[in-house]
């Protein structure tokens, strides 16, 4: 595989990366808050394996693993949250948690 | 080949993401997150990563994604969100903003520095082998040089587990999320709290 | 056996460890015999360990226990550094003290906080060991602290009355004044060689510059005029006496007080490369505070304020030792003294066990038949700090006399004149005690009303203050006529006759008449050999000065028999206001302090309360006002702190870009 090919699958990984992180940003459902999150790992993940790859290294698999680990923990924490949140108000979204504000 | 599949694959991959970051409806959105991780899922299976490639599909696809559409529906929380108007004045344009500029940034890092941005050193030890199977070399790495960390990972998924059992238990003494006046400032319609189902 | 070394600090601190725990429990008089018994066994591995050194390279011994302080170039090591200056201290410490614990068995008799005693007692000793035996600065430093402390404590051991506690108070504020200038000199030694270790930095001391070494030496003269009661920190010795009588004799007699003496001993290399007027200086010092310590002896009523001035001037022979570089003659009169000063306040203390707490000499007299014990032991101490031949004290203080005369006329005559002195005060000490009528019971209460008058006229100031409430209870005392002296128990006299033993015999320590003699200085040559001022009296000049001496001695003694037995002169004709009330240092430094000092603290305080203050203020005030003004940002929504991240990632990855180049 050529090297170029190789910038492409960075390139590509870079704008799903931007897109969930838009996603984020711009996103009130706190399910699909969660969904970008998982869409910006998957693009970490990719540039993992690429890298990995370049660098004829199977330790970017491995953390690969880890990460998909690490995702899954988390949205079993952010999906009980949301089960939580939404037992005391139906239909909240991420913008009326605001017990933070200054 | 690699290049075809690669096209493709990414066409899906980044319809997918539009689509989850675009949809109104957050079952359309998970459904597209779907197609994501399968193009990605192929990605990697291009990228010679078999077992990430299986595993992607099966947690991914297969647990996490479906764990997300059970929620959705146990909370009755699929409808449809109003992508109009934005309660936060700029959010959006500053988003956008920050976006671009940090994807250019990335962009310009890669096409400039080219194959020069991989700064590391070639593996000797961990090398990907074209004889070992890469499911085996993987398990030998992870319960070798990688056990700690792996050890690790198997507490913080106890955890998480625990974590998640302690915040959906569902507590009689539990008070509701009081009402944020500037909803009301801002004429939203005031969200009510839950009434306390009298069954138990 | 020089191995076993690190069980001599190492048996205190269990007996303090067992008591801290368990003293309650164990309680009296169990509670005494476990601190006495510490000790004790940590003498017996002090003479152990002496019979070690002689086997040992220049009777020098260092051992490492363990890494104390690793800061990269800054090591201080938990190590005992053996030679014959500590382990001399060593020995005469552990004996001392094993002595004064078995005395305050008795004496402690019947305390509320007996156990408490003792276990204040052994920390005493650990850290007396700890400070004489580390081999490095920061290590003495340590036990320099913990003596320190546990003088604090044992001086205030009976706080329920306001004046021990403040006594105690002044002891450790004073006392800080000279800690603050030996850790000046621990940093600028660090700083000079890299090195807190004697061993390590003590040979290099000769290559030092001398501006550098100056400072050094003027900052650990700080530190020693502190511990070790000089001019100008001498004035909380005599306060120390509000402390139970044996910490008198253990702490503010024979160990502690000396620690100074033991400092500058230690570092002799540093005091021999300063400017030379550094020497003199100390022994200016030395020589002033003998003296002005002396004449205040003279005019005291207290018996235990006569011989805490008398610790003062004794401890002003050492510096002038020190100062004229007759280092072995410091440390010789320094163990002497520890035997005969030791030896007067256990000797005191038993006349005032006997008298009921009475410590007026006035209310006394003729005890001599009622404690013959107490009288004869005490006796012996009074010879020998008089400087009558052959008791320790005459050839220790001629020792000293001899290297000062050797380095300047004037000092030598003041050193005689205070020996004359001190063979006056002590002498009137003696017979005010056990001769003359008997001034206590009933018979004696028109004469003390009429002394109690004098001094009330004429001695308007704290001390007399501080005395009222002990002549009250007295007054009481003596009006139901229950005064009845005894002579204390065995735990008491056995220590007065050991130290009295010693204390007339010590001088053979260092006999001047031969180099063959003269004991000490060949034991001590390893540690003071190279600095030590090189004395060699021909046999006329030896006998004039011991003549001279021993003329002096008797003269004072003849005087103050003339004075208090016969009444050939009027007491109060010598025992000047002037003198009785220090002086008047103590209370020119609460004038100052009330006045013009006091000034100088309210714009110190002005200063805080504006400029501090306002600072601390001002930001607090600005920090409300920017907050207020940045809380906007903080709107609670989750996506905008998310934003906030996304903008920190881009100029994080804008600043990377500016850093790499391709």
């Amino acid at each position: 595989m050529g090297s170029n090919l190789s910038l492409a699958y960075l390139m590509l990984s870079a704008i799903l990366f931007v897109i969930g992180g838009v996603g984020v940003l711009i996103r009130r459902n706190p399910l699909v808050m969660i969904m970008c999150v998982e869409l910006m790992l998957n693009a970490v993940n990719l540039t993992f394996v690429t890298f990995g790859k370049m660098l004829n290294d199977i330790s970017g698999q491995i953390i690969v693993f880890f990460v998909m680990v690490v995702a899954a923990a988390e949205v079993v924490i952010g999906l009980a949250l949301i089960v939580a949140m939404a037992r005391r108000r139906p239909g909240a979204t991420a913008d009326d948690l605001r017990t933070l504000r200054g | 080949m690699e290049t075809v599949v690669f096209i493709v694959s990414a066409l899906i991959v980044l319809a997918g993401g539009l689509g989850v970051v675009s949809s109104r409806n957050p079952v359309h959105a998970a459904l597209s997150l779907i197609a994501t991780l399968f193009g990605i899922a192929v990605l990697f299976l291009n990228l010679g990563a078999q077992l990430l490639a299986v595993v992607q599909v099966i947690v991914y696809t297969g647990a996490i994604v479906v764990l997300i559409l059970f929620v959705m529906m146990l909370l009755g929380v699929d409808r449809e969100e109003d992508l109009e108007t934005e309660p936060l004045v700029g959010q959006r344009l500053l988003a956008g903003l920050i976006g671009l500029l940090f994807l250019g940034a990335i962009l310009a890092i890669i096409i400039i520095g080219k194959d020069a941005i991989v700064t590391g050193s070639h593996s000797v030890t961990g090398a990907i082998s074209p004889t070992i199977a890469n499911i085996s070399q993987i398990g030998t790495a992870l319960f070798t040089t990688y056990v700690f960390p792996l050890e690790v990972t198997a507490g913080l998924l106890t955890i998480a587990v625990v974590g998640a059992v302690v915040l959906s238990r569902r507590p009689n003494d539990l008070a509701p999320i009081p009402e944020p006046e500037s909803m009301v400032d801002m004429g939203d319609e005031p969200l009510t709290a839950i009434p306390e189902e009298g069954a138990h | 056996m020089v191995g076993l070394v690190w069980l001599i600090p190492a048996l205190p601190l269990a007996g303090f460890l067992l008591l801290v725990f368990f003293g309650k429990r164990i309680d009296e008089p169990r509670s005494g015999w476990i601190g006495t018994g510490a000790v004790a066994l940590a003498f017996v591995t002090a003479c152990l360990v002496f019979a070690g050194l002689w086997g040992e390279p220049e009777h020098t011994y260092e051992l490492s226990l363990f890494q104390w302080i690793p800061a990269g170039h800054f090591n201080v090591d938990i190590g005992i550094l053996l030679d014959p200056l500590s382990m001399s201290m060593a020995l005469f410490i552990t004996g001392i003290a094993s002595l004064i614990h078995l005395y305050s068995i008795g004496y402690m008799h019947g305390d509320s906080r007996f156990p408490r005693f003792f276990t204040y007692l052994n920390l005493f000793v650990f850290s007396m060991l700890v400070l004489v035996l580390g081999n490095n600065m920061v290590l003495t430093f340590l036990g320099w602290e913990g003596v320190g402390a546990c003088s604090y404590f044992l001086i205030a051991f009976w706080f329920e009355k306001e004046e021990n506690a403040s006594a105690g108070k002044k002891a450790f504020i004073t006392n800080r004044v000279g800690d603050w200038g030996f850790m000046i000199a621990i940093f600028m030694t660090f700083f000079a060689f890299g090195t807190v270790t004697y061993t390590q930095f003590l040979p290099m001391a000769p290559g030092l510059a001398q501006t550098t070494a100056t400072f050094i030496a003027l900052m650990l003269f700080v530190g020693a005029i502190g511990k070790s009661a000089q001019i100008p920190l001498f004035i909380w010795l005599p306060d120390a006496m509000a402390g139970p009588t044996p910490v008198s004799a253990l702490i503010h007699a024979a160990t502690m007080v000396t620690a100074g003496v033991y400092l500058l001993v230690r570092v002799n290399p540093i005091l021999a490369a300063s400017a030379s007027w550094i020497p003199w200086m100390i022994a200016i010092v030395g020589c002033a505070t003998a003296f002005l310590a002396a004449t205040i002896a003279l005019a005291q009523q207290d018996i235990k304020k006569v011989l805490a001035y008398s610790t003062v001037s004794q401890l002003g022979y050492m510096f002038l030792a020190v100062g004229v570089g007759g280092y072995s003659a410091a440390i010789f009169h320094m163990i002497t003294h520890a035997f005969f000063k030791a030896l007067l306040f256990l000797g005191a203390g038993s006349v005032i066990h006997g008298m009921h707490d009475e410590q007026d000499m006035r209310r006394m007299g003729a005890l001599r038949k009622i404690m013959p014990v107490t009288a004869v032991t005490f006796i012996v101490g009074w010879l020998a700090i008089a400087g009558v031949p052959p008791f320790s004290g005459f050839w220790s203080k001629d020792d000293i006399l001899a290297y000062a005369l050797h380095k300047s006329v004037i000092l030598y005559i003041f050193g005689l004149i205070t020996a004359l002195l001190t063979a006056f005060y002590m002498s009137r000490l003696v017979f005010r005690i056990f001769y003359g009528d008997a001034r206590w019971g009933e018979s004696a209460e028109a004469e003390l009303a009429n002394l109690n008058a004098h001094t009330a006229t004429d001695a308007v100031d704290a001390d007399a203050a501080a005395h009222g409430d002990a002549h009250d209870d007295a007054h009481a005392d003596s009006g139901h006529g229950a005064m009845h002296p005894h002579e204390s128990k065995w735990p008491m006299l056995v220590p007065l006759i050991v130290l009295a033993f010693f204390a007339a015999i010590a001088g053979v320590l260092n006999l001047p008449f031969t180099e063959h003699l003269e004991f000490l200085n060949r034991w001590l040559e390893p540690v003071v050999g190279e600095n030590q001022a090189h004395l060699s009296l021909g046999g006329v000049q030896l006998t004039i000065e011991l003549l001279l001496s021993t003329t002096i001695a008797i003269v004072g003694i003849i005087a103050a028999y003339l004075v208090y037995l016969k009444h050939k002169v009027d007491p109060r004709r010598i025992e000047l206001p002037f003198f009785a009330n220090g002086w008047y240092i103590d209370q020119s430094i609460t004038k100052f302090m009330g006045g013009v000092g006091r000034k100088g603290f309210e714009l110190i305080a002005m200063f805080d309360k504006v400029v501090i203050d306002g600072a601390v203020n001002g930001v607090g005030r600005a920090t409300r006002g920017g907050a207020s003004r940045l809380r906007s940002i903080e709107n609670g929504y989750v996506r905008w702190y998310a934003l906030m991240i996304g903008v920190g990632a881009v100029l994080l990855v804008a600043f990377a870009m500016t850093q790499v180049s391709f």
